[in-house]
């Protein structure tokens, strides 16, 4: 783990402490797995404090395990400018989840196509409507139980 | 009905007797690129809304994506940003490299590069062409056309397509280059320079161009950041930041080349930003001429990964056997989760995978660079005229295949 990010492990280890599920490294990318209470502040102190400092978000999706009690994970790319790191940030959900535009004005696109796709209420969204599907779409077409070609009549 | 006439929802304030006018501006029309649908609200004709409506050319990439092998997905690529579906590829492509953890041949790399800076002139070449012709002048994309068809050409003699190239495979090319290629873009790179000189003289300095770009569309720094975007949208505000030199990959690092940066982040900036890049490029490409190894293999040594030399499983038993297994079954990947991003000509083109284990992408995300570019359009246009939503939209270059995806 490069030596930037292991300051940033150690803090929010500090910080949060019980909140924090795990840190794993895969291929030289460091993850982080939170509790989804604290995926709003988590957000914000990685965004503020100065050794982390992660200005920039890259991107905000999600993936759906379907067998899971909570089935979706959501997961945040984040690039800090000035440090030259990255890191990547992942909470499991059912349906709900604080929305980021509040510390990054990216999510409001990134989180409506969340939502588009996949279901997903960003609470505090602005603005959380269809982006890519019609407007009057049933179903989300992203989820795991969503068929590739159509159904059966 | 009322869904297809007021997609942005709200109040029908033509009811409440306002001033007000909502314009649809799109989805087909010749100014927005593509299929993009742009909602403006106009009070005269300054604009007091603006609310883009992307997703008419939506064709379900990534949930594609997740019931096909990992070979079989190179293709859908080409069809995000069909301007530089090279990139794409190689994005793709790096990304699953990065995720089984194989090596690729340093020639391979090298044409990688070349091929990869040549798209980058050619969809700038698009941009370039498009953008001032919706500002008035037709020539220059008539000239644009003409230079991006010797690199449709390259490309044409390497892949044998034009667009849809898929000409990377994991692990390395589909195939050498044929003979007659350095030359060819030798020529190229001779011919652009001067050709860019010409496009300078006409259109950089003209004041018809200089008065409809120079303060509008402007985006601080920190905006830029806020908003996310990346690619010479970023560097157009002044922020200096290039994958290609930040995060080097490839062999970006042994080359010489200048990031050139805007300072007031309007479009004027971010034209002159782009012009700039593509004689970079150009001096990227003729550097890595020079270092290009004349041998060598292009596909990496990896039998589980790589299909055998066609020649050998024409007339082989074992390698038409695994010829025929790795079509069939695909290579499964390790269990895990990669991201791999590479500097696109629209900014920061990323591909992240979830692997379970099994031959397919657990689940496939793009980030494609025009979808995050696009969200600053509001930003940009609310309060100006109407005449510059048209600036705006073409100066922060979105394909629509890669805002749909």
């Amino acid at each position: 783990m490069k030596e930037s990010l292991q300051v940033v492990a150690q803090k929010l280890q500090e910080k949060f402490g019980g909140n924090i599920l795990g840190i794993t490294e895969f291929r030289d990318e460091v993850t982080v797995r939170v509790k989804k209470t604290i995926w709003f502040e988590v957000h914000q102190f990685l965004r503020d404090d100065p050794d982390c400092a992660f200005n920039m978000m890259i991107d905000e999706t999600a993936a759906d395990y379907p067998l899971r009690d909570e089935r979706f994970d959501v997961i945040s790319h984040l690039l800090s400018l000035s440090k030259r790191h990255r890191f990547r940030v992942k909470a499991s959900t059912s349906e709900k989840i604080p929305s980021l535009c509040p510390v990054w004005k990216t999510a409001n696109w990134l989180e409506r196509e969340t939502y588009d796709m996949f279901g997903i209420i960003y609470e505090g969204h602005p603005d959380l409507r269809r982006i890519l599907m019609a407007e009057n779409w049933e179903g989300f077409p992203l989820r795991k139980d969503y068929p590739t070609e159509g159904y059966d009549i | 009905m009322q869904n297809v006439m007021n997609p942005v929802g709200g109040d029908n304030f033509q009811e409440k007797g306002d001033k007000r006018m909502r314009l649809s501006l799109g989805p087909h029309h010749p100014s927005t690129h593509g299929v993009l649908q742009v909602i403006v609200d106009l009070e005269g004709e300054t604009v007091v809304r603006c609310d883009p409506v992307p997703g008419y050319l939506h064709r379900g990439t990534e949930k594609l994506a997740e019931n096909k092998y990992y070979t079989q997905i190179i293709p859908l690529t080409d069809r995000l940003d069909y301007l530089s579906p090279f990139n794409n590829n190689l994005s793709y492509t790096m990304a699953v490299e990065k995720l089984v953890g194989i090596e690729v041949p340093e020639r391979a790399q090298w044409i990688r590069l070349i091929l990869s800076e040549l798209q980058r002139i050619a969809s700038h070449l698009i941009w370039f062409g498009t953008h001032v012709m919706d500002i008035g002048a037709i020539t220059p994309f008539l000239w644009a056309a003409r230079d991006r068809e010797t690199i449709m050409d390259i490309f044409e003699m390497c892949s044998g397509a034009r667009l849809t190239l898929s000409y990377t495979r994991i692990g390395g090319l589909m195939s050498d280059v044929p003979p007659g290629f350095n030359e060819k873009v030798h020529e190229f790179t001779e011919l652009f320079h001067k050709a860019l000189k010409d496009y300078n003289k006409v259109v950089s300095k003209n004041p018809i161009f200089m008065s409809r770009t120079q303060g509008v569309g402007v985006i601080t720094a920190e905006q830029a950041i806020q908003y996310g975007l990346t690619g010479p949208s970023l560097r157009g505000s002044g922020v200096e930041w290039d994958l290609r030199k930040h995060e080097p990959y490839m062999y970006y690092d042994q080359l010489d080349f200048e990031i050139p940066l805007g300072s007031t982040g309007d479009s004027y900036d971010r034209y002159l930003v782009r012009m700039e890049e593509m004689e970079q490029s150009n001096r990227i490409i003729q550097q890595a001429l020079a270092k290009l190894p004349s041998k060598g293999p292009v596909k990496a040594d990896d039998p589980k990964i790589v299909l055998p030399p066609k020649e050998l499983s024409m007339s082989r038993a074992e390698e038409m056997q695994r010829h025929f297994y790795q079509v069939i079954h695909g290579f499964p990947a390790p269990v895990g989760e990669c991201y791999f991003g590479l500097e696109g000509p629209k900014g920061e083109l990323g591909f992240y995978i979830i692997s379970d284990g099994s031959p397919r992408p657990y689940r496939l995300k793009i980030r494609a660079p025009s979808y995050v570019n696009l969200q600053a359009l509001p930003l940009m246009t609310e309060g100006r005229m109407i005449a510059d939503v048209i600036t705006c939209i073409g100066t922060i270059d979105i394909v629509l295949g890669e805002v749909d995806r």
